[in-house]
């Protein structure tokens, strides 16, 4: 297998993108990653994308895609594991670089989730749980997650102020990301004010909905040392892992088995433990993800997460900062994109291109993408050369 | 118009039907093909009981399509007597009196339907377990 | 010998009093309450309709029945609000109690004698021998016009019966019906509410039928009035039903337990067999008791059913209808009530 390094990340300022069609916002993505790698040498595309057929009527983006980018004959491959679907197409990109089968292969995460009404937009991230056992009985993504929340406060008495310091804490991130569909800061009064969506989550543990594209360009650590890139930031461990898709069948509804088990694998992969990461971007897509993904993770003891969170651990300026990007929260979470968004913010921070929220010394990173209510998991390890 | 995708449940939905793994005793619902615990593809039927108590539920204020006028409703993981947990809304209750650990039992309501011309879904919801 | 196998029932859990009614009418409650002789009445919730309350009802008399799904060889619902103006509730019903494949269905209308007609029908095809064992079930939703004098009443509720052959709760005697053409009472393909005649449903509809079914039963069995320990008329209202017992020689403590509608509405199909059931639940074996039904349009069945030794050993096998009735129930005020009955219309 061959040695992987990331030598362009692209990314558009998320929000509601009125003006710009899906297609737009892929390629002014894949556009400004170019740019950034200073090549536009693309073998091949993976594309992450969830749902192009129910947000846009528009499936084929295999076709629709590299046609856009004016290379209608280049090989594409759609990826698709919900949320989780941007960090596997990255992971696919990977796949095809080590395997030596294409030297450059674009990363392109995309959705366009604003072009319909509300209510389909909360039917297509229901179809991320079970369609015939959950999603049929009237729950929703923030009703899963709900129930973890409520759960979490009965076991572990999480409160509901510690599960508003995550949103609290990603805004005030996300505020300094020019990139960010929400860049303010907000208190935990924002969140305690605001409307119940699913007891005890409100409107404000909520990700957005969001327009968006992200994309990276991978390469050998060969190519990318002929290129010149400094600092080199290489892909030293992926890992992914599936749990239930059916919340209620996890032996512990609290225990993200995908999380921790992908986050094995790619530690492993690289050779490294939790200790030796200096931030991660997580999938914070409800503010209780992001307390049970540091549990899953090993960043903090199981049950303790909402306490580090308000005791400042996972800041910017903490002893382990999560989401320096503002996260899904702040930054926003168009599904397909925002695993290799994930990613281009990781590259950005152990480049020192961060700006004002630059952490210092950021040499290795993790990012985690996760799907549905935690049933598929990708992990990357990512680290400064 | 879902109408197989629907009917094939029906005896999970209408009868709470299960499947049992003939080698480690491990009940699956909805019923599988390969048995999670360990691998068996062997199977009998065994229908769930029905009751249960309230691991954990939410009150849910912005509902999908087709449950708006449910609004607030609960929704529920429940802890069956047999053993296995099944997700379901709690019905015929204020969903702010309930609490994890009461007790509930199933019963046969109307979950939603296809517009007001089409077709009708029918299945389980548990209902506090006051013996009415 | 024929007669009830097993019976059970379901009533919604809520409750709209006539009071809550009639301030948004500006009717006079206390005339509906003294001259109805109409408290409240049972509203069902909006996952509940015709099919779920049948459902759960039969499942209830299934418990007392204590007998193989599949041995069910017939199994109707009589309904005046079932969910599919083509597709049978029977099906439903019968798939949801495990009796398929092999059972005969239908579903009854006969406004609110369909419920009798599903356990007459019952009754005579166990008689018959030609199945072991037959389902009959009253159920409704029923609707009553905004405003109109029929939104104090109508109400919902099931009563389900299994017949047999062996293991009785209580045996058939003797049925009998009183059936003409008389127009006191409709609903038309595609309307959402019924029509009544006004106080023509009174003498010449309700008053001439069950007159009609009681005198011919107390004939045909050569018994009178004081032959029986207890009695149930349909119940429109609190009012009828007395009137007309005391009329016809029968004495109060005879409907003491059937009577349900001061505090149930009238649940249609279900109502006099909901009454029975209530009667059941409180009867001594050996026990004599007539039941009469009315359903507009219009007609009366009469059944006499004597007690058995076994009511005492399955009763409490199955909640009891004044428990269903008097426990855990939910007021609702007339704007959760109209959004429940779909009476406030809303864009497609």
């Amino acid at each position: 297998m061959r040695d992987i390094a990331i030598i362009g990340i692209g990314m558009i300022k998320f929000g509601e993108l009125w003006e710009k069609s899906l297609r737009d916002i892929a390629v002014e993505a894949a556009l400004n990653c170019m740019k950034d790698a200073g090549t536009d040498r693309i073998d091949s595309i993976t594309i992450g994308c969830m749902s192009g057929g129910l947000f846009n009527g528009q499936e084929h983006l295999t076709s629709l895609l590299p046609d856009y980018l004016g290379r209608h004959t280049t090989p594409a491959v759609r990826v698709e594991s919900a949320c989780a679907s941007g960090g596997m197409a990255v992971r696919s990109a990977f796949m095809e670089v080590a395997s030596g089968m294409s030297d450059y292969v674009l990363a392109l995460g995309v959705e366009k989730m604003t072009d319909v009404s509300e209510n389909i937009e909360t039917y297509t991230l229901a179809t991320t749980a079970d369609g015939d056992y959950e999603a049929f009985h009237g729950i929703n993504l923030p009703g899963l997650y709900a129930l973890m929340a409520k759960a979490h406060m009965e076991k572990y008495g999480t409160t509901r102020n510690q599960l508003a310091e995550v949103a609290v804490k990603n805004h005030r991130n996300g505020a300094l990301n020019p990139h960010s569909q929400f860049p303010m800061e907000i208190t935990v009064d924002t969140v305690l004010r605001s409307a119940l969506v699913a007891d005890p989550l409100r409107l404000f543990d909520c990700s957005p909905i969001t327009d968006g594209a992200a994309a990276v360009l991978i390469t050998t650590v060969e190519e990318a040392k002929k290129i010149g890139k400094q600092p080199l930031v290489i892909i030293s461990g992926i890992g992914v892992a599936s749990d239930t898709i059916a919340l209620c069948q996890r032996k512990d509804i609290l225990k993200f088995e995908a999380v921790e088990l992908a986050g094995q694998r790619a530690l492993k992969m690289a050779g490294k433990t939790i200790n030796d990461i200096n931030f991660a971007e997580v999938h914070d897509s409800y503010t209780i993800a992001e307390i049970m993904v540091i549990e899953a993770l090993g960043i903090v003891k199981e049950g303790q997460g909402g306490v580090a969170t308000a005791n400042g651990i996972t800041s910017l300026n903490g002893k382990f900062p999560i989401n320096p990007s503002g996260g899904l929260k702040s930054k926003g979470h168009p599904i397909g994109a925002t695993g290799v968004a994930q990613i281009c913010e990781a590259v950005l921070q152990l480049r020192g291109q961060a700006g004002k929220r630059q952490i210092k010394n950021a040499k290795t990173a993790l990012t985690q993408n996760m799907g549905g209510s935690g049933g598929s998991c990708v992990i990357h390890i990512l680290e400064a050369k | 118009m879902e109408v197989a995708r629907h009917w094939r449940e029906t005896p999970e939905r209408y009868r709470m039907e299960a499947g049992k793994c003939s080698k480690c005793g491990k009940i699956a619902f909805p019923g599988r093909m390969i048995c999670p615990e360990c691998g068996s593809t062997e199977f009998t039927k065994h229908t769930l009981s029905g009751k249960g108590k309230i691991v954990t539920y939410t009150i849910i204020r912005t509902a999908p399509d087709g449950f708006e006028d449910l609004v607030p409703y609960a929704v529920g993981i429940i802890e069956l007597d047999d053993g296995i947990k099944i997700l379901a809304q709690i019905t015929d209750c204020n969903p702010e009196e309930l609490k994890t650990g009461d007790r509930v039992v199933a019963k046969f309501r109307r979950i939603n339907e296809d517009g007001k011309t089409g077709m009708i879904y029918y299945a389980y919801k548990f209902v506090p377990d006051v013996g009415i | 010998m024929v007669g009830i196998v097993g019976y059970g029932t379901q009533i919604p859990r809520y409750r709209i009093k006539i009071e809550e009614i009639a301030k948004v009418w500006g009717a006079d409650a206390a005339s509906f309450k003294r001259g109805l002789n109409l408290n409240e009445k049972s509203v069902p919730c909006p996952d509940e309709d015709c099919a779920t309350l049948a459902v759960n009802a039969a499942r209830n008399a299934m418990s007392r029945a204590g007998i193989n799904p599949q041995e069910i060889g017939a199994l109707y619902v009589g309904s005046e609000s079932h969910p599919y103006a083509v597709k049978p509730t029977g099906a439903t019903v019968s798939e949801a109690l495990g009796a398929c494949p092999y059972v005969h269905t239908a579903d009854f209308e006969f406004a609110c004698k369909a419920g009798t007609e599903a356990m007459f029908v019952a009754l005579n095809l166990v008689k018959s021998g030609a199945v072991k064992y037959a389902v009959g079930i009253g159920s409704d939703t029923s609707q009553g016009s905004p405003g109109d004098a029929l939104e104090y009443s109508a109400s919902a509720g099931a009563a389900a019966y299994v017949m047999g052959a062996e293991n009785l709760v209580a045996e058939l005697i003797d049925t009998h019906c009183f059936m003409t053409d008389t127009p006191d009472f409709w609903r038309r393909e595609h309307a959402n509410y019924p029509e009544h005649g006004g106080r023509f449903t009174g003498e010449p509809s309700y008053m001439k039928h069950v007159t009609g079914a009681v005198n011919a039963i107390l004939e045909k069995t050569k018994m009178k009035p004081e032959d029986f320990d207890y009695m149930i008329f349909h119940q429109p209202n609190g009012k009828f039903p007395v009137q007309m017992a005391l009329k016809l020689g029968f004495k109060e403590p005879q409907f003491r337990y059937g009577l349900l509608t001061p505090t149930l509405g009238n649940t249609y199909s279900g109502s006099s067999p909901l009454g029975l059931a209530a009667t059941l639940d409180e009867a001594k074996p050996n026990q004599l008791i007539l039941l009469v039904s009315y359903g507009s349009g219009a007609g009366s069945d009469a059944f006499i059913f004597k007690t058995t030794e076994r009511l005492l050993k399955v009763r409490d096998m199955a909640p009891r209808v004044r428990k269903q009735l008097d426990e855990h129930k939910m007021y609702l005020e007339y704007g959760q009530y109209a959004k429940f009955r779909h009476k406030i219309v809303k864009p497609e």
